[in-house]
């Protein structure tokens, strides 16, 4: 059955990153209540780096496909290439996304951002 | 139903995905037979204008086919012609009765009752009408069988009671509720009863005062005809007691400065100009199920239906919701497939060119009660066939395969 390219069935299967940190220096949760998708993002930086990142929650395939892939696209990353990534950026890496379910791809990237975020005004 | 029936949509014609479509979301919004297309189009290049007010020829026409649409709705539920308001579709309608009701009936302290299982457009109108009026908002238990609790409605109900707001075929658990039986409870207590009947109008034979209720809503768009028409009825004597819900053009007799005088029902809850074409070509969608039959376009939902439920039932990925019996419900299935998003499923098939619901079905609190976010559901009109529900049954088999 044709739908979901490769990339995002093995990041479903196999969450790489998958848990919380014991030490976060920033954290965000992002849920779309429309389908009960919830993603929680945990970053520690350091010195301006994402030294480690791992994401939990629940929902559909390609949230949590896309959650996966994100925290391998911005390990080790400086926080402002982190930022910098772009929903397109995310798309083309998960190998593209049917039009009907781009909130779902975009919404750990949301929680990303706003973790990142919450690190730097908590610094 | 034949082949004659599905080559009057022509929507069906087209392919998804490079597949035909196989459109089993008619719960959500039905597909539109040729007679009612052309009835819209017709009315538009032949006798349009606005109604009620014309001197002129053109408003005369257009006034009377606005006009003998009501009157073939009415006879389509057993109604009068003047129990017929027009409305925007069943949500209005609610809103227009959980409004009304509220103004008239319902003072601080009283209760009103719903049940769990409401879609949100015969919930959140009566959580206003509460809010507004210092009342209280009860709901009834579900039952895991998918059915109304009998008991705990009975307990819930008191003589602080003043409006029932229940829905007759559930848009998730496809639950026929029987209405008489709790209408008549309602009436005992001196409680009004109000009924969303969105899903079950459109499918099998209903009689307005077989079901003892005060106000029933429902909508076009379900029952073959246009989007932006619906339909409240109300008790003659009831409708004549409740006050306008929108005011303006067409609904007054009198108007000066500082007052005026509402018209008579129905015009009274018609202020504006109405949505004439949609009015005229749901009349011609009520000619087209008259002549297949409302048993027969019951029969023939009751046979998908059992379909669909022994295939889901026989599949041990899946979990039914509702009850187990197609007697007992309306044209539609929900369900669940084990460890797999509903979004998942309804992507996945969409790429066959197979149209299903994954989501709440704008029924938040049911899916609570069953302690799911959402789910799967697939919905049936007169045009659906034995070989679709095959194929859904099949391509589904493929999403498990797939991500199971």
């Amino acid at each position: 059955m044709s739908g979901y390219e490769e990339i995002i069935l093995d990041h479903w299967r196999h969450p790489r990153n998958q848990g919380r940190l014991p030490d976060p220096t920033g954290a965000a949760v992002e849920a779309n209540p429309l389908c009960g998708d919830v993603v929680r993002m945990e970053v520690k930086v350091e010195e301006g780096k994402v030294a480690e990142v791992r994401f939990s929650g629940e929902g559909c395939a390609i949230s949590q496909a896309a959650a996966s892939l994100l925290t391998e696209l911005v390990r080790e990353k400086p926080v402002a290439e982190a930022m910098a990534i772009k929903d397109d950026d995310l798309l083309s890496s998960l190998g593209g996304v049917v039009k009907t379910r781009l909130s779902c791809a975009v919404l750990p990237l949301r929680a990303l951002r706003r973790a990142l975020a919450s690190h730097a005004s908590a610094a | 139903m034949d082949d004659r029936i599905r080559s009057d949509f022509p929507i069906l014609r087209r392919t998804v995905n490079e597949h035909p479509l196989v459109y089993l979301d008619s719960a959500a919004t039905s597909m539109k037979p040729t007679a009612v297309i052309e009835a819209e189009a017709h009315f538009y290049r032949e006798n349009y204008a606005n109604v009620r007010r014309g001197l002129y020829q053109l408003a005369a026409e257009a006034t009377d086919l606005y006009e003998g649409a009501r009157a073939k709705v009415a006879a389509f539920i057993g109604a009068g012609k003047d129990e017929i308001v027009f409305t925007r579709g069943t949500t209005e309608a609610l809103n227009l009765a959980a409004w009304a009701l509220g103004e008239v009936r319902v003072i601080s302290g009283d209760e009103i009752l719903v049940t769990e299982m409401e879609h949100h457009a015969n919930l959140l109108p009566w959580q206003e009408t509460a809010r507004r009026k210092g009342a209280h908002l009860l709901a009834s238990s579900v039952a895991s069988t998918g059915e109304i609790d009998l008991a705990d409605f009975k307990r819930k109900l008191s003589p602080r009671t003043k409006v029932v707001a229940l829905v007759h075929v559930s848009n998730v658990l496809g639950t026929v509720n029987p209405i008489p039986e709790l209408a008549d409870l309602a009436r005992r207590v001196g409680a009004l009863v109000v009924i969303d009947a969105a899903q079950s109008v459109p499918h099998m034979p209903v009689d307005v005062r077989e079901l003892g209720a005060d106000l029933v809503a429902f909508s076009g768009h379900k029952m073959l005809g246009p989007t932006g028409i619906g339909v409240l009825w109300g008790q003659r004597e009831l409708l004549s007691q409740l006050p306008p819900f929108v005011v303006g053009g067409e609904m007054v007799r009198e108007v000066w400065l500082n007052w005026a005088t509402w018209d008579d029902p129905p015009a009274r809850f018609e202020g504006g100009t109405p949505p004439i074409a949609q009015a005229v070509a749901l009349g011609t969608a009520v000619d087209y199920l008259n002549a297949i039959g409302m048993d027969e376009v019951r029969r023939h939902g009751q046979e998908l239906t059992a379909l669909a439920l022994d295939g889901l039932l026989s599949r041990p990925y899946a979990t039914v919701y509702g009850p187990r019996e197609p007697g007992a419900r309306g044209a539609l299935v929900s369900f669940s497939i084990d460890g797999i998003h509903p979004h998942d499923v309804a992507t996945l098939l969409d790429q066959e060119g197979i149209a299903i619901r994954g989501g709440h079905h704008c029924a938040q609190p049911l899916h609570r009660r069953f302690g799911i976010a959402s789910s799967c559901r697939v919905s049936f009109h007169v045009y659906n066939t034995d070989r679709e529900i095959g194929q859904f049954l099949e391509a589904l088999d493929r999403v498990w395969k797939a991500l199971g």
